[in-house]
């Protein structure tokens, strides 16, 4: 694999290597010396045109760990707001000769773009409202590690699906795993044609008893200015998950940051069903692990950039470096 | 209402030596011809259909067509020439050697420019433009609204004067009916066509592709259907109250076929028009994300796209329009939602549907033919005829080339088509306007008779 832009694109297979590869890098993350050598001496740029703070740091952290260098970049106060073109910007980047590049961007297929544009791997850490794969494959490992195996399960998918790159991605992540999808949300928030993902509609929760998981997703405020729902107050009363909705059985999960109190009651975000915190630190490994997919994976394409020669000789995970 | 010559709109003529076109099969299904001739142009006319090969040239340079198409050349209602103020996409001169060479024997010029074209000044400068830099004959429409802005109606006497062929604030609609039924009150002293772009931007807004299951899957806000069905549902109700005269623009979806043949039916004095990328491509190209498929109104679904051929073949859609919209590079090489909206077409109309639709047998080259210059009668002037003693508008055409959109550069400034890279059969080797030749295709030899 040479990037990652989209679920869409990946196979079961190609999900359950990055799962594995995870696994082994949470067993890393249990020693003392948390860093291996596997990406010594290589760039990872992570260019980022929206705000975020889990998927930046966490990206950060993942290629720390696997001792690359890593540069940063923010749009507030960079070229990009000097009104230079994001061809330009990666144009200037690949100067660097970076071996990938992680963007975020508020514009769908921006990722994709960018691939025309430089020889680094493409990591694609959200594209407008399309989506956000290393997000649906963390949410994967999460519900792997806890249910073994998601083939069979029910999964709703709760909120404004309309505006979530993360429900879009995750439909797909689902799927390809065995899991029956459903997404639940106002009619307004829940965009005509999305069955054609795979995944069956319902306008209300009267049925989420049936799930197995119960994944809200973040209620924008903005929203209600929009007409996109009369209040938030009404929001909730239809869609919040609070502990009359959410069984002892059920598992709950959310991509952060929550809105307490509106898409979910604080009773449930600490309860034991809530993987919430789970699903964070699983951001790190998994991270670590699509990085080593792209980088020092075997089945990487020959690109101008491979350096077999480099990726032999690199340790194998676990050395300390 | 009698039409007019379309030779009479601005272009850089010149005197032609005149021309037989020898052993064509010369097609103009409207006047019932289609059959092997040599045909005689002469002082800007067909002066006579003879049989192959017993014209004699004399004066007149002999062009050897034999195995070629003779049609009437193209009428394009919609183009966008980009003058003034967006020279960096398209100009006068561009434009129309874009026309030229996608066979087409005139065009009309949409106003939405930089300043938009709302004054009689700015018709006349365009029209003084035309004269030196126009291959083809170019007719420049006016906007409906000083400003394109929607509010207050252009001095449409004074633009009619001055040459305006029409009205239109393409690209936008008139969201106000109240402003829109004031033109349509005007047109009755000043006449001209108002030529509508039919979209609701209370329901379209910040939309940038077909609402369906593909903006689904890609997360871009979608423009419904109902954004255009329902605009030309209103304004088909408002011109049959002030008996006003409409062009639809580029219509996309089902619901607004639907809705034209009730105004029709109803005896509304309605047009339509349809571009091929509408009739060929649907909203699955935009699961690519790239730029070049993105133009309003949007590819729709393919239930869309099968409802305009039918539109088309029963005359509902009266014509074929490109809708041809050049951009730079840079303003398409960026991520779908920001880019310019927008594709050229020229150049490929003819070709695209030709290979698309007449070669797998889904459309009658007949009608095909007809519906390509159809865009002249919308607009009260002469459809082409190759019947002697028209004015020579010829299309010639090979049949059997083919070749790869855009391989070997544009005539346009602009590269934006969604058909580039493809390979097209049937190519337009010749276009003749009132007997001059305005294009030949290069590796077409001319000249020498064999």
């Amino acid at each position: 694999m040479k990037h990652l832009l989209a679920v869409e694109h990946l196979e079961r297979a190609d999900i359950e290597r990055i799962m594995e590869r995870a696994e082994s890098f949470a067993e890393v993350g249990r020693r003392d010396i948390k860093k291996v050598p596997t990406l010594r001496g290589r760039t990872i740029v992570n260019l980022f045109f929206e705000a975020s703070t889990r998927t930046s740091s966490s990206f950060e952290l993942a290629a720390k760990r696997l001792s690359a260098d890593v540069v940063s970049i923010r749009s507030a106060g960079s070229s990009v707001d000097k009104g230079e073109s994001l061809k330009d910007t990666v144009a200037t980047l690949s100067a660097y000769d970076p071996a990938a590049i992680v963007i975020r961007s508020p514009h769908a297929g921006a990722a994709e773009l960018v691939t025309h544009w430089t020889e680094a791997s493409v990591i694609n850490a959200g594209d407008g409202k399309h989506e956000h794969p290393s997000q649906a494959l963390l949410d994967t490992y999460t519900l792997r590690r806890r249910l073994g195996s998601l083939e069979g399960k029910r999964i709703w998918i709760v909120g404004d699906v309309m505006h979530s790159r993360v429900a879009r991605s995750n439909i797909l992540a689902f799927r390809a795993m065995g899991a029956e999808v459903t997404v639940s949300g106002p009619p307004t928030l829940v965009p005509r044609g999305i069955e054609a993902l795979g995944c069956t509609v319902s306008y209300t929760l009267d049925a989420v008893g049936e799930a197995d998981v119960v994944y809200a997703l973040r209620m924008q405020r903005e929203r209600m200015g929009e007409s996109f729902v009369p209040s938030i107050r009404e929001y909730a009363v239809n869609y919040q998950i609070d502990a009359r909705r959410l069984t002892p059985r059920q598992l709950l999960m959310h991509p952060g940051p929550v809105n307490r109190g509106v898409e979910l009651a604080a009773d449930v975000i600490d309860s034991p069903n809530s993987l919430i915190a789970e699903q964070v630190q699983s951001g790190l490994v998994v991270r670590m692990a699509i990085l080593y997919e792209l980088l020092a994976g075997g089945e990487r394409a020959g690109g101008p950039r491979a350096r077999p020669e480099e990726l032999a000789e690199a340790p194998p995970i676990g050395e300390p470096a | 209402m009698s039409a007019v010559a379309i030779s009479s709109l601005s272009w850089r003529r010149a005197d032609g030596a005149g021309l037989v076109l020898r052993g064509a099969r010369v097609l103009d299904p409207r006047a019932g011809i289609d059959a092997p001739h040599d045909v005689v142009i002469r002082d800007g006319e067909i002066a006579e259909l003879v049989a192959p090969g017993s014209a004699d040239p004399g004066e007149l340079e002999p062009v050897d067509a034999e195995g070629l198409l003779a049609l009437p050349a193209f009428f394009d209602p919609h183009a966008h020439l980009r003058a003034p103020g967006h020279e960096h996409k398209e100009d006068l001169e561009t434009g129309t050697r874009a026309a030229a060479a996608g066979g087409y024997c005139g065009v009309l010029a949409m106003p939405n420019t930089d300043p938009p074209v709302d004054g009689a000044a700015a018709i006349h400068a365009l029209r003084r433009r035309a004269d030196r830099e126009a291959s083809v004959p170019v007719g420049f429409l006016a906007a409906i609204t000083r400003g394109m802005s929607g509010e207050e109606l252009t001095e449409m006497a004074d633009l009619r004067e001055a040459g305006a062929v029409g009205f239109t604030d393409d690209g936008w609609p008139v969201p106000s009916a109240r402003v829109l039924r004031r033109a349509m009150q005007y047109q009755r002293l000043v006449g001209g066509v108002l030529a509508l772009h039919e979209e609701d931007p209370e329901l379209s807004r910040r939309g940038v592709m077909h609402e369906g299951e593909v903006s689904a899957a890609l997360g871009l806000a979608g423009i419904p259907s109902v954004s255009e069905s329902t605009m030309i549902a209103r304004d088909a109700a408002l011109a049959a109250y002030e008996d006003a005269r409409v062009h639809v623009l580029h219509v996309s979806a089902r619901e607004s076929v639907e809705a034209v043949a009730r105004a029709k039916q109803a005896g509304v004095r309605v047009t339509a028009e349809v571009t091929p990328h509408h009739l060929l491509l649907t909203d699955e190209e935009v699961r690519s994300l790239d730029a070049r498929f993105k133009m309003n109104p949007p590819l729709r679904a393919e239930d869309d796209r099968a409802a305009l051929l039918d539109g088309l073949r029963s005359g509902t859609i009266d014509c074929v329009a490109t809708d041809h919209a050049p951009h730079a590079t840079e303003e398409k090489e960026v991520p779908f939602e920001e880019a310019a909206m927008g594709v050229t077409g020229l150049e490929t109309a003819f070709s695209a549907l030709y290979t698309d639709l007449v070669v797998p047998g889904v459309l009658e080259l007949e009608l095909l033919v007809e519906r390509m210059s159809a865009g002249a009668a919308a607009f009260e002037y002469d459809v082409p005829s190759l019947r002697p003693g028209n004015e020579a508008n010829v299309t010639l055409v090979d049949p059997e080339a083919e070749w790869d959109a855009g391989a070997e550069g544009w005539e346009s400034r602009s590269k934006n088509s969604c058909f580039a890279g493809r390979r097209l059969r049937g190519r337009v080797l010749m276009t003749v306007v009132a007997g001059q030749v305005a294009y030949r295709q290069r590796s077409f030899a001319m000249g020498v008779a064999a």
